[in-house]
């Protein structure tokens, strides 16, 4: 019986050298507990030195390494060969320019990233001496899951509105918003309110979910966006219930 | 060649690099700082860090126990007074990071929680489930934001130190996505690159983890410090070398061979009971433990697998609440990659590479011997680790001294005023980009960078794994100096400009190739057997010789020359390491 193997069509494109991107077809071997990435690897070592992509943790948690895999944004060392047919088609992720083959451009989310403000913004500045903040696990368990995003661009390569838009803040950031907004060290919300409350922040996101079902790590930004949706609202309407209280 | 002038350059952005791009902005936002990194800051392996980070918190906890657990488990070879400032600033540090929303795992009142980890008298490891390197990287990355005095150049392959006349002018580095070698001229400049496991065939460290900051340093003339001494972690998961965190075992798993007996107890961790209870059993340290197994596979009693021999740590009887609550990322690991659900079967582990105890030499300021040079976190040797690293230290390492190289770098830059590019390092920098332009000119090459990147693991893993020989060491040695020979010869396939991995591999195996054979060549000479450095023939400790550092010394055609400095001793002389009922 002879091995079984796997055909790869992976797209390529130096900007150098190619008008346009194109497929390349690589035979790999079938290995049961192969991840794609492997596969990649494999092509790398064994049979084209100028294939480039980006990688290095082999556990799901650096984001270096997602693709469009048979047209589905995943991690590639986190997609099993033994899930997919014989022939699979590995791309960059969409909704990004391509820099280099597998690399897209990410510019874009890593500015995005720094406008919703992503630090603790105090109340007012502790002391070290004065020792940690005290958070109960109710408290961090209202956040926790908003801190679990690799940054892996999954989401941004799922999103329509993100397609369609790109001044979208998008799923990453506004999750990453949410999270800082829900921990109790931080006052920040108000801050973050020109970037996440405006029209390319929050109200551009159609809610179709796409964002939440690609994401490894089940950090549902989705959820997120709605949650800071429902919350703006509130605060619109407090504006006229208590005028007071606006600042 | 274009020059990108800046105060002070930061090669890494993992930890160590952050936490001291942060402390310089802090201590004078008007210096400028470059922070360059090979990858996005949050690519950085200090991602991949699971059990947490150890600083004396808890009043059942205190500074000694801190201090003679880390000296104890290095087997007497850390710089005891760099051990004392480090436990000090621990908690300080950890506490800073708390401020700046690190999400803490916590107790029902609100305070910071802390487990046991392996060789720890007290329970003291700071933890974030068992995702804690991840989220202090991530914190670290977002608060690095706020300061606009940090200018990143993410993607960007630091290749040479720019050093003339024993000071440092800079650093050259390709800007991956242009292909173009810039020259950063800074008045001083931090490594932070991190360890070099890749040099090993079987390691838990990601595929950036080349050494190419301590080949940098080693290559200007900084002696590289305690090479031999390679961390194997005792539970990796077999065929990808996956970390399964030691919180695993801080929480209660047990480690059995293939008759189910806690094999543990034949090494001087016993008694196996009452469990759990510290510094004994599975909470022996990492060393030690993986020794044990190598000892079981001998006695032929490990479990045969198509990826070779394991053992298994067995988590059942902590229940599937307690797996979800502390280990969520053990179970969904072991799930995945070989199919195990540790909530009904034990995980099969096998000891894998793991750290990089020795490493750029530095004083306790984290200052190298050439001017202006800094290095922190585990690219650097400060000696805390000693002989053998304790676990959950290293993620506090790279705070406490990632934030002093911050401190250091910013006192010569203040002092140094605006610099010049006087010719000579203009020339050096030239010479930098040009041992870059000649891999691309030459097509004449017959050696393949994967192929040789394959005979160094092999050679290694071969010659200086868990336990080392003469023998072994020689042929490790000589294998080494042939295939930096063959180096010379490496054809680059892919000519592009344009984000070029064969050139950043190629550039990275010439790294490797340095960092392989410090680490050989300072296994071969230190014979005696301490800590994770284990010689089959030389197997008792030999304080009379040894109680010293190795320093090797970089030569371009030889192998290095291997020197000793002694060990700082302040307040714990050297005896004997007792775990389990021994020590109690």
């Amino acid at each position: 019986m002879s091995e079984r193997t796997i055909d790869l069509e992976v797209l390529r494109y130096d900007p150098e050298q190619d008008d346009a991107p194109h497929f390349q077809t690589y035979r790999v071997p079938y290995r049961e507990d192969w991840v794609v990435l492997d596969a990649i690897n494999y092509v790398k070592d064994e049979l084209d030195r100028t294939l480039s992509y980006r990688w290095s943790c082999h556990m799901a948690v650096c984001g270096s390494c997602g693709m469009l895999i048979n047209g589905e944004p995943a991690l590639s060392c986190h997609t099993f060969l033994r899930d997919y047919p014989d022939k699979i088609r590995i791309e960059p992720l969409q909704n990004f320019p391509i820099e280099r083959d597998l690399v897209v451009v990410m510019d874009d989310f890593i500015d995005k990233l720094g406008s919703v403000k992503p630090y603790v913004v105090p109340k007012e500045e502790k002391d070290i001496d004065d020792g940690e903040y005290l958070q109960t696990p109710a408290e961090l368990a209202r956040f926790k899951q908003y801190t679990a995003c690799i940054n892996c661009l999954l989401c941004y390569s799922a999103c329509p509105q993100y397609a369609l838009n790109d001044r979208f803040v998008g799923p990453a950031a506004l999750a990453l918003a949410h999270r800082y907004n829900l921990d109790s060290r931080d006052v920040g919300r108000s801050a973050r309110d020109d970037v996440v409350a405006s029209n390319p922040g929050i109200w551009e996101c159609s809610f179709v979910g796409a964002c939440s079902e690609v994401c490894p790590k089940e950090v549902d930004p989705a959820a997120a966006i709605q949650q800071m949706k429902i919350a703006s609202t509130a605060d619109y309407f407090m504006r006229f219930l208590m005028p007071w209280k606006r600042k | 060649m274009e020059t990108i002038k800046t105060d002070i350059a930061i090669i890494g952005a993992g930890g160590a690099g952050l936490r001291a791009a942060i402390a310089v902005a802090e201590a004078n936002p008007s210096l400028r700082v470059a922070l360059i990194s090979k990858v996005y800051p949050m690519r950085s392996h200090t991602v991949a860090a699971e059990g947490g980070a150890a600083g004396v918190i808890k009043d059942n906890d205190s500074f000694d126990n801190h201090f003679h657990d880390t000296v104890a488990g290095g087997d007497w070879l850390c710089d005891q007074d760099a051990v004392d400032l480090f436990i000090h600033e621990a908690p300080r540090e950890l506490t800073r990071i708390e401020h700046w929303g690190c999400p803490w795992s916590r107790e029902a009142d609100g305070q910071v929680a802390v487990r046991p980890f392996g060789g720890m008298k007290v329970e003291r490891t700071w933890y974030a489930a068992d995702k804690t390197g991840f989220h202090l990287l991530h914190t670290l990355f977002q608060t690095s934001l706020k300061y606009p005095s940090i200018q990143r150049f993410d993607e960007f392959f630091s290749t040479d130190l720019v050093v003339t006349d024993g000071r440092c002018h800079g650093v050259t580095a390709i800007e991956m996505r242009t292909g173009q070698v810039r020259f950063f001229q800074s008045k001083s400049v931090i490594i932070a690159t991190g360890g070099a496991g890749r040099v090993f065939p079987f390691t838990t460290n990601g595929a950036i983890k080349t050494g190419d900051g301590m080949a940098m340093a080693y290559r200007a003339g900084v002696p590289l410090k305690d090479m031999e001494f390679v961390q194997y972690h005792p539970t990796g998961l077999p065929g990808t070398g996956i970390l399964i965190t030691e919180g695993s075992r801080g929480e209660g798993g047990i480690l059995v061979n293939k008759n189910g007996y806690r094999y543990l107890q034949d090494y001087d961790l016993g008694p196996p009971d009452p469990w759990p209870r510290k510094k004994a059993m599975e909470l022996g340290p990492r060393d030690r433990l993986s020794q044990a197994f190598w000892h079981e596979q001998q006695k032929g009693r490990t479990i045969s697998t198509d990826s070779g021999p394991v053992v298994h740590l067995d988590l059942r009887h902590l229940g599937e609440a307690k797996i979800n609550e502390r280990l969520p990322m053990v179970r969904e690991l072991s799930q995945s990659y070989i199919g195990v659900d540790p909530v009904y079967e034990p995980i099969p582990v096998q000891p894998v590479v793991h750290y990089t105890m020795g490493g750029i030499d530095t004083d306790i300021g984290t200052a190298t011997c050439v001017d202006g040079l800094f290095a922190a976190g585990e690219c650097a040797c400060v000696s805390i680790n000693g002989a053998n690293r304790l676990g959950s230290n290293s993620l506090t390492e790279l705070l406490v001294f990632g934030a002093r190289a911050g401190q250091g770098a910013t006192e010569i830059a203040t002092e140094n005023g605006a610099g010049s590019a006087d010719r000579e390092a203009l020339a050096a920098a030239e010479a930098a980009e040009d041992r870059v332009l000649r891999l691309f000119r030459r097509n004449d090459g017959t050696e393949s960078v994967s192929g040789l990147r394959r005979e160094m693991n092999e050679a290694m893993e071969a010659g200086a794994g868990i336990y080392r020989s003469e023998d072994s060491l020689q042929s490790c040695t000589g294998k080494m100096q042939e295939i930096r020979e063959r180096y010379a010869n490496v054809v680059l396939t892919d000519k592009s400009n344009v984000f070029n991995t064969d050139l950043i591999e190629t550039l990275e195996l010439g790294a490797m190739i340095d960092v392989a054979t410090a680490m050989a060549c300072s296994a071969m000479q230190r014979k005696e057997s301490r800590g994770s450095h284990q010689r089959l023939d030389y197997p008792e400790r030999d304080d009379a010789t040894y109680l010293k550092h190795s320093l090797a010394q970089h030569s371009s055609t030889d192998l290095p020359t291997v020197v000793y400095r002694d060990v700082t001793i302040t307040r714990s002389q050297p005896a004997e390491r007792v775990y389990g009922g021994a020590g109690e």
